[in-house]
This record gives structure tokens, C-alpha cells and sequence, in this order.
């Protein structure tokens, strides 16, 4: 009777990690062929960028023990045999990366910057944070505090933006860039849904050529036109003018992301915001922005990833941010040849930055999805 | 009623009002700054007009596969020279970014883990580190190929160095004319035998051989032809002379370089976007054509496929759009593109920034609307017909 009642395992091969080996990776024989084939390739690559780019290459020092002062002292290039990649450049070279031509003496105000940077972000990210309301009204200062503090005034020295370089010309870049875009590409999504025949096909036009040509043209109209069309004695700085360029682009892909939103808000809402007599704008603010704003943040992470990616752009005109670092750092004799490593620094810098945006708006995305506290906060 | 509400409070007079504000200061922003240009460009000693399109370019331009460019010539050929460039590499991108993605988007679903990890890892790694950054790398890895000298050989006819890949060229002779009215009238009889064979299929069931019948018509008619008419087609293989190669056809490594950043950058995004396009295809549509006994190969060409397209279409288009203004980004490397030829060197050499910006914007303008437009023309035809 008992042997009858004893429930019976399912075979081994269907459970447990055999299971799961045979179910994805041997399931037929092309696919175990396909998986010996992959695991090949593995095996032949995976040792050599291991070997490239930890345990053959140098840091500091070269194999002989000597510090790394320029390339010639690489081990790749004493002994092309066995050296890996020579990230001594990237060591030597650190400081640019991060902080472009900034003076030694005021640097403490980038990393300040930065501190606060992290700061102002916090509560934008993390929506529980404690005490999020006090965190919001550091972030509504920030900008101003950062202009000051990068810039110089109030009391601090001037370093001028051509001074400025590297990761820091990169975050101003991308975060001036959104930050101001924000705005502006609200009152366009409003601009081109309004019911006013001029606004609405002024917004339109706008938008569609801002969409329509590639971010070098605008940024060739920022550096050679905007000083033709401004009068004699405004003279803009390099920076600047890239950044008009830069804010007007990201402002109408910003557009397109909060017109999306605002659509899908239902026409009940404004009905029903009409009918507590609420003006245009007051409804706007209390009712469909906040709604609509919310529904679109996961595509508004994406523009602004892209727009991230877009600032290395900016060395075309002149402009040095990481990439430009990179590229000045190769055409440096004393650093000739590296460009596998300064460049590999440089994309993992981005992809750091990049990668973790796209994670976050998955999070985003999975947590309206579930959750239906919306315009909860 | 109407007269107890302030006549600002009327919304009929309110938007007209609104409205004339805006398009007079809009007026007025114009007016200013056109007169403010105008005054720079006297102070400046720069001239106006179009004028300058048909002087001189005075510098040479080292791709330009369809026309011949001497340095004499015209700032307007720099623009078509110029234009023809940006096509060549937006086409032959989105054609290859297209097919890769394809691939790249299916085997993501593939039910071997392994291979799909291993694409995402790829598509990952691509869309997350700058275009730019990209076409760059590519362009020092292809210039650090070996010198001419001692240039790479595949199969004694092709040469890779650091100067490009040479091939041999076709040179076309008197006769071939006739072989290439072959294949267009093989196209089109292929294209009309396609229809009739639906329409047969269609009506009565019976399956028409239409794929070995178009690749007899369009490859084995034409190729008699050619053997008929006597080869009259030879190739000119590039030749070693002096420091570098003579004849044959050079692909440049500036080309190749945009070419593989922009395929293999956009592939990453296309194989998200048919990803999500075969996803969004219910389960049911797959067991029931596997239920009615269609093979694997048919389930996904005849079921899936035509039903993830409706999906898939609408950002692709969006992708195509970006890899052709993308393409600008060829200047980095010195490709010689519409933004690099014209809208740099030529407007360095004339300093007519104004009339140069806006003649690359309008040809940029166009090119994205004719996209779209067929695009779109495209889409509708793969739509839900309801009958």
C-alpha cells in the first residue's frame, strides 16, 4: 500500500540544473551544436581580453618595475609578445579625464559640484526618499549654486569654460541640457496640442525641424550663425552656444515624449477640470501635466540617454569632453598608439553612465506598470 | 448674457488676441535679428547671395565614387558630391543595419540561452556607448591595419591596408547593355509571374514553383547572355605602382568605418524593435499554424512575421531616420559627406555660413521627409485591410 502512495520524483532529466542545461542550451543536436560552437568562442576569447586587459597589462608600472611616463615604457611596446593594454595613460592622465584643464587649486569645487550633483538627483530617483521635499528645494537651487561654483563669482575666483574639460564638460553638458529642455519641451507639447490655429503650426514647425536634421547642423548654427544674428558686444561663450544648440535639440524630442503623454491622458480629465471652472493654465498644472508627465518618464530617461550619448558631438566644433580628452591624449607623442586604451576607458566611462539610466527606466517602467497609485504623488 | 462678461473674459477675442501677440513678436524677434545679421555680415566683409555655389572649390575630395571631382570645380558639385556620399552610406547602412538586426532580433528569441545572451550582451554594449565614439574606433582600428606594401590578399584579387580595400573594377564593353535589359526584363516578368501565381494560389489552391522560376529568370537567362554575347565584361585589378596601388576600385577606410559603426549601431536598436514586433504576436497564432501541421520555417515567415511587421514598421522607420542623419556624424573621420564637404570646407573657404547651414538643413529636411513618406506608404500597405 505505502510503495503505491509514494508520489514519484519527475525524471532527473527534466528538474534541477540538468533540466535547465537540457531545455536551453541541448535541447536537439543543432542546438547543442550551436551551444558547443558558442562555448568555443568563449573559450578562445574570454582568456585572451582577460589576459589583455587585467593580467598581462600595466597600471602603474611597467614588468621591469619602472613607473609608466610615456609609451615607449609600456610593456606592449617593449615586449609586444607579451604586454596587455597599458592603462598607465588613463593613471597619468586621470586628473584631465575628470576635470579637463580645471586649475589644481579650485578643483575641491568641481568634486563639490559633484557631491551636490548626486545630491540633487536623489530625490528624483528615489521616490521614498525621507525628508523628500527639503532634498526637492536643494534641487530647484542647484543650478544656481553650480553656475557659481564652476563658474566663479560670489567670492570665487573665475576659471573660464575653455579651462573646463573632460567628464565635467560632459555631465554640464548633458545635465544643463535636460534639465533646461524640460521646460521648454512642455510649453511646445502644449503649443502643438492647442486649440490656437498660429501657436500650434509655429510649435509644429518647430518641432518637425529640430526632428528633421542632424544635431551637427545645429551645433555648426550655434558655433558660425548665433553670433551673426546677436548685435556687436554680446559675445557668447563657446559653451554656451553649444548648449543653445544642445537645448533646442533635446527640447523637441522632449516635445514629441510629453505630447505622447498628454494623449493618452483620457479627455474626461479636462472635462472634468473645465467643469470645477479651472483656467488653461491652472488645469495644465493641477490636472493633466501631472498625469501626463508621469505616464512619460521612462521615454523621457531614453531621450535624455541619447541625448548623453549625443554631447561627445561637441568635439566636432571644438569643445573637449571625455571623448575630446581621449582624442587630445592621443595626439600627445608621449602617448602615441594608445587609442585601444583610451578608448575602451572612455566607452566604459559612458556605458557606466548609459547603462545604468536604461536599468533605471526598466525599473520605471515595470513600477507604473504595476503600480496604479497614479498622480499619487 | 454675453454683454455682462469683460470683453477680455471672451475666449473668441482672447485667441485672436493671443494669437496676433505671438506672430507680432515673432515679427518683430525676425525683424531684429535679420537687421542685426545683416549688419555683421556688412561689418564682417562677408558676401550674400548664391552667387558663390557656382566659384571654384580649389580643394580636392578623396571619396567620390560616382562623380569624377577635380579641384576646379564647382562649390555646387562639392554639394552633389556631397549628397550622393551621405546617400551612399545611409542606404547601404539601413540596408545592412536591416538584415542584421533581423537576424540579431530572431536569434534573441532563440531557445538556445547561451546564444541569446550573448546577443544581448552585444546589444547592449552597442547602444549604450556613443555613436561617435564608435565610428572612431572603428576608423583607428582600420588605419592601423598593415601599410600597402604589405596589404592583406584575399583569394590574390582583393587588397586590405591601412589606404582601404581594393577590388578589382568591372569595366563594362560594348554588348553588356543588352545582358542588363535582360535582368530588368527578367525582373518584371518575374515580378508579373509572382501575381499571377498568388492570384492562381489564391483562387485555386495549386502552388506555382516561384522562387527557383525568378532565380532561373533573373540569374540563368541573363547569364547565357552574357556568355553568348561573348564576356563583354572585364575587371581591372588594381596594380602595385610606386607607393601605393593604381586602378581597380578603392573603398576608403573612412567609408568602411561609418558603414560598420552606423550598421552595427542601428542593428542593436532594429533587434530590440523586431524583438518586441515577434513578442507582440500572440502564442496562439504560433500553435495554431503549428496545430495545422505549417513547419517551423513557414510558422515564421507566413504567420509571425507579417503580423510583427505591423509592429515593427513604425519605429523602424524612426531608426532609418536617425542612421541618415547619423551619417553626418562623418566628418569625425573625414568622410566626406554633405556636412563635411559642403557644410564644412566649403563653408570655411566662402564663409557664407548662412546660405551653406541652410542649404545642408533643407537637403537633410527633404531627405527625412521623403523617408517617411515612403515609409509610411509602406506601412499602410501592411496594415490590416478590413474587408
Amino acid at each position: 500500500m505505502n510503495e503505491m502512495n509514494e508520489v514519484r520524483k519527475p525524471p532527473v532529466a527534466t528538474t534541477g540544473i540538468i533540466g535547465w542545461l537540457r531545455l536551453n542550451l541541448f535541447f536537439n543536436w543543432t542546438n547543442s551544436l550551436i551551444t558547443l560552437f558558442v562555448i568555443y568562442c568563449l573559450y578562445q576569447f574570454i582568456p585572451w581580453i582577460l589576459d589583455w586587459t587585467i593580467f598581462s597589462a600595466d597600471f602603474k608600472y611597467n614588468y621591469l618595475g619602472e613607473q609608466i611616463t610615456n609609451q615607449e615604457m609600456c610593456s606592449r611596446n617593449l615586449d609586444p609578445e607579451n604586454g596587455g593594454a597599458c592603462w598607465a595613460v588613463i593613471y597619468v592622465r586621470f586628473y584631465q579625464f575628470i576635470y579637463g584643464f580645471y586649475p589644481k587649486v579650485e578643483v575641491w569645487r568641481v568634486n563639490v559640484a559633484y557631491v551636490m550633483l548626486a545630491l540633487a538627483l536623489l530625490p528624483l530617483l528615489y521616490a521614498k526618499l525621507p525628508y523628500r521635499k527639503y532634498f526637492l528645494y536643494f534641487t530647484y537651487i542647484f543650478p544656481v549654486i553650480a553656475y557659481f561654483l564652476l563658474n566663479g563669482g560670489l567670492g570665487f575666483t573665475e576659471v573660464s569654460t575653455n579651462k573646463w574639460g573632460g567628464l565635467l564638460v560632459t555631465l554640464v553638458l548633458g545635465c544643463t541640457g535636460i534639465a533646461l529642455a524640460f521646460p521648454i519641451g512642455i510649453m511646445l507639447a502644449l503649443g502643438r496640442r492647442s486649440k490656437l490655429p498660429v501657436i500650434s503650426m509655429m510649435c509644429t514647425l518647430f518641432i518637425e525641424f529640430i526632428r528633421g536634421v542632424p544635431l551637427i547642423t545645429l551645433l555648426f548654427f550655434g558655433m558660425v550663425m548665433l553670433p551673426l544674428f546677436l548685435p556687436e558686444g554680446i559675445d557668447m561663450d563657446g559653451l554656451v552656444r553649444v548648449l543653445v544648440a544642445v537645448t533646442l535639440f533635446q527640447s523637441a524630442y522632449m516635445a514629441e515624449v510629453i505630447r505622447g503623454g498628454l494623449q493618452a491622458i483620457p479627455p474626461g480629465q479636462y472635462e472634468a477640470a473645465k467643469s470645477l471652472g479651472m483656467s488653461y493654465w491652472r488645469m495644465n498644472l493641477l490636472i493633466i501635466l501631472p498625469q501626463a508627465i508621469r505616464i512619460s518618464i521612462p521615454p523621457i530617461v531614453n531621450t535624455s540617454i541619447g541625448l548623453f550619448k549625443d554631447t561627445t558631438l561637441v568635439i566636432i566644433v571644438g569643445i573637449l569632453d571625455l571623448l575630446g580628452i581621449g582624442r587630445g591624449t592621443l595626439a600627445d607623442t608621449n602617448w602615441l598608439g594608445l587609442s585601444y586604451e583610451i578608448y575602451f576607458f572612455v566607452s566604459l566611462v559612458f556605458f557606466i553612465f548609459t547603462f545604468g539610466m536604461s536599468r533605471y527606466s526598466l525599473y520605471l517602467e515595470k513600477k507604473l506598470k504595476t503600480g496604479i497609485n497614479m498622480g499619487a504623488d | 448674457m454675453r454683454s455682462n462678461i469683460g470683453f477680455f473674459s471672451d475666449e473668441k477675442f482672447r485667441s485672436i488676441f493671443f494669437q496676433t501677440l505671438v506672430v507680432g513678436l515673432f515679427a518683430l524677434g525676425l525683424f531684429f535679428v535679420i537687421s542685426t545679421t545683416s549688419y555683421n555680415l556688412e561689418k564682417r566683409n562677408i558676401a550674400t547671395g548664391w552667387s558663390f555655389l557656382n566659384n571654384p572649390a580649389g580643394f580636392d575630395i578623396s571619396f567620390s565614387p560616382f562623380l569624377e571631382f577635380k579641384s576646379t570645380d564647382t562649390h555646387l558639385k562639392v554639394y552633389f558630391v556631397g549628397v550622393l556620399n551621405t546617400l551612399l552610406v545611409s542606404v547601404t547602412g539601413c540596408i545592412a543595419a536591416t538584415l542584421l538586426g533581423f537576424i540579431l532580433g530572431i536569434v534573441r528569441l532563440s531557445s538556445n540561452w547561451l546564444l541569446s545572451r550573448l546577443v544581448y550582451i552585444y546589444v547592449e554594449f552597442s547602444r549604450n556607448v556613443p555613436l561617435l565614439l564608435q565610428i572612431i574606433l572603428w576608423y583607428s582600428i582600420l588605419i592601423q591595419l598593415p601599410r600597402v606594401k604589405q596589404s592583406l590578399q584575399i583569394l590574390d584579387v582583393f587588397y586590405i591596408s591601412n589606404r582601404g580595400l581594393y577590388s578589382p573594377r568591372p569595366i563594362f564593353e560594348s554588348g553588356f547593355s543588352y545582358v542588363l535589359i535582360a535582368i530588368v526584363l527578367a525582373l518584371i516578368s518575374s515580378f508579373l509571374i509572382n501575381r499571377w501565381a498568388k492570384k492562381r494560389q489564391d483562387t485555386t489552391g495549386q502552388q506555382f514553383p516561384i522562387f527557383s522560376s525568378s532565380i532561373g529568370l533573373i540569374f540563368v537567362i541573363p547569364l547565357i547572355l552574357f556568355f553568348i554575347l561573348g564576356s563583354p565584361m572585364s575587371f581591372e585589378h588594381p596594380e602595385m605602382k610606386g607607393f601605393n596601388f593604381k586602378g581597380g576600385l578603392v573603398i576608403r577606410p573612412e567609408f568602411i568605418a561609418m558603414f560598420l559603426a552606423l550598421s552595427i549601431y542601428t542593428a542593436a536598436f532594429i533587434s530590440e524593435i523586431v524583438r518586441a514586433g515577434i513578442m507582440s504576436v500572440s502564442k496562439g497564432q504560433r500553435e495554431a499554424s503549428a496545430a495545422i501541421g505549417l513547419k517551423q520555417t513557414w510558422i515564421m515567415r507566413l504567420i509571425i512575421i507579417p503580423q510583427a511587421l505591423r509592429v515593427i514598421v513604425p519605429p523602424l522607420t524612426s531608426q532609418y531616420l536617425n542612421l541618415t542623419k547619423n551619417s553626418s556624424l562623418g566628418i569625425a573621420v573625414g568622410y566626406a559627406d554633405l556636412v563635411h564637404g559642403f557644410g564644412g570646407i566649403s563653408l570655411n573657404q566662402t564663409g557664407q555660413a548662412i546660405e551653406c547651414m541652410a542649404i545642408v538643413m533643407a537637403t537633410y529636411l527633404s531627405i527625412s521627409l521623403t523617408i517617411s513618406f515612403f515609409m509610411n506608404i509602406y506601412n499602410r500597405s501592411i496594415q490590416f485591410k478590413e474587408k
